[in-house]
């Protein structure tokens, strides 16, 4: 009676396949830690962190670069098929939603730089606590990533209507701020950019979350998630 | 092992398969198939050697009756004729609604032009001789080798290169006008080109034909059919849509199978 391994036939597929695997770990772990460091660069005003985490991004651009060329070596020579392709394809759309998320992190990072230079501004405590959340839940779609868990991939997915609450009533926070002082436009519009890219984060990590679910199961998730964040209508005249 | 899945397509199907045993002596080769193939549609047969998938091919058009040590047991039917049991349909009239392509190319020793005129020479199809030439034609002219072949029909039919001749077979195949066409392996002794071909062929061929081909190579499984079924040990344990097999198989033993971890 033969069985089912893990394992592949053809060892050097395995090889290939973990390496894969391997790149995106390394290149998730790498990514997680710029965003805590541009969150942690934001809450200490610490310049140096920003500057490291700019200067790190070419890192991850790298393991994108090699993750792409790799999906596209394994699918010509060895035509995956299954969990295998499900797997290939993921990988070539998650290392292009973690790259995504390095570049925001990044970004966070240089404009943080700019507001290190002004007088601190009170939105920011709220900036940083919609930050560690989305650095929570990356962490965690992450690990759910690496291990093929759908179901701990989908309670991320749900709570980030919590990043988009958060962003909404950061985005009213702030333009409550510029109207009473003038002076802190300068300062507010920088943040109200870095707020945008933290909440793009969470996007990705909501991408992440659906494409664990698609490689654990086969199956898409096509049911729209209810979105939350209601900025885009800030302003608008009332019907 | 994993329950055979049952179709509930009967009402559509070309041809049906219920509980279908073949025993080799004392050897049980196929434990109970259930399988619909309906019209067409190209279906792929797939699984390691031995599985049972060859045999379930043979018990379409009774092919097992040549083998002395083996019985078939269960219901195969056609349209809505029995092919076993006492109300079966003849089996050389069976024979010409379902035809059959082999793994090699197996032209009679004879000239391109009697080897599809065969069939219809020997069951009456044909009014004259300016008939049979029409149907000689037009079975080459499907069969994609009209043109390869048309100013040579009086040379040997052995003559022509291995792709041509399993072309030939095909249209041999086709000159009777079959329902079903069972294929076994066709490509497997072809080069990549002519392996194209025939593949082309099918597609092409599917619009007038059902189609059930047997296969060891996956990529072809999944590159002419739109339905596939996975045998293992005598046992169908999977079949559907050929992306979703491909993509999402429902069972374990077919992603083994087909992602190559089985062993």
């Amino acid at each position: 009676m033969p069985t089912i391994g893990d394992q592949h036939i053809v060892k050097s597929y395995d090889e290939e396949l973990k390496r894969l695997h391997d790149s995106l770990a390394r290149m998730a772990g790498l990514a997680e830690a710029q965003l805590h460091k541009s969150v942690e660069a934001l809450e200490k005003r610490d310049s140096d962190l920003a500057g490291q985490v700019m200067n790190a991004d070419h890192e991850i651009d790298e393991i994108e670069h090699f993750i792409n060329e790799q999906t596209v070596r394994v699918l010509a020579l060895r035509a995956p098929v299954a969990d295998d392709l499900r797997q290939v394809i993921s990988a070539l759309k998650v290392a292009g939603d973690i790259e995504r998320i390095a570049d925001h992190a990044a970004n966070a990072a240089k404009r943080s730089l700019v507001l290190n230079q002004m007088p601190p501004v009170a939105p920011m405590r709220s900036l940083v606590r919609m930050g560690k959340l989305v650095a929570e839940l990356l962490g965690e779609v992450l690990n759910a990533y690496l291990t093929h868990d759908a179901e701990r991939a989908l309670a991320v997915r749900s709570r980030d209507q919590e990043v988009d609450d958060l962003y909404s009533s950061l985005f009213r926070e702030i333009l409550t701020y510029m109207m009473e002082d003038a002076r802190t436009i300068t300062s507010c519009s920088h943040l109200m950019f870095i707020a945008k890219n933290i909440e793009r984060v969470g996007d990705h990590a909501t991408n992440i979350a659906e494409q664990t679910y698609f490689v654990a199961t086969g199956r898409s998730l096509n049911d729209q998630r209810p979105k939350r964040d209601t900025s885009s209508f800030e302003g608008a005249v009332q019907e | 092992m994993p329950e055979a899945p049952t179709q509930n397509v009967a009402a559509e199907s070309k041809m049906c398969a219920r509980d279908v045993k073949v025993h080799y002596g004392e050897k049980l080769a196929l434990k109970g198939v259930n399988l619909d193939f309906r019209p067409n549609e190209v279906t792929a047969l797939i699984g390691p050697s031995g599985c049972g998938k060859s045999t379930f091919l043979r018990c379409l058009n009774r092919m097992n009756d040549t083998i002395g040590v083996a019985s078939v047991t269960g219901q195969v039917t056609l349209d809505n004729d029995e092919l076993y049991g006492a109300n079966a349909l003849d089996p050389v009239l069976l024979r010409m609604r379902v035809g059959m392509v082999f793994q090699k190319p197996n032209p009679f020793p004879k000239s391109i032009y009697d080897n599809v005129a065969f069939g219809p020479r020997i069951h009456g199809l044909y009014r004259d001789n300016d008939h049979l030439d029409q149907i000689v034609e037009t079975a080459l002219e499907k069969a994609g080798l009209w043109h390869e072949v048309k100013d040579r029909l009086y040379e040997k039919g052995t003559g022509i290169s291995g792709g041509q001749q399993q072309r030939l077979c095909i249209a041999r195949a086709i000159a009777v006008s079959p329902e079903v066409i069972l294929m076994d392996e066709p490509c497997s002794a072809l080069d990549p080109i002519a392996t194209a071909k025939v593949e082309e062929l099918i597609d092409e061929l599917r619009e007038n034909f059902t189609i059930v081909i047997v296969t060891h190579s996956m990529q072809q499984a999944a590159r002419v059919s739109q339905r596939t079924a996975f045998f293992h040990l005598g046992d169908l344990v999977e079949v559907g849509d050929t992306e979703q097999i491909f993509t999402a198989p429902a069972q374990q033993l077919t992603q083994g199978y087909i992602t190559g971890r089985f062993g």
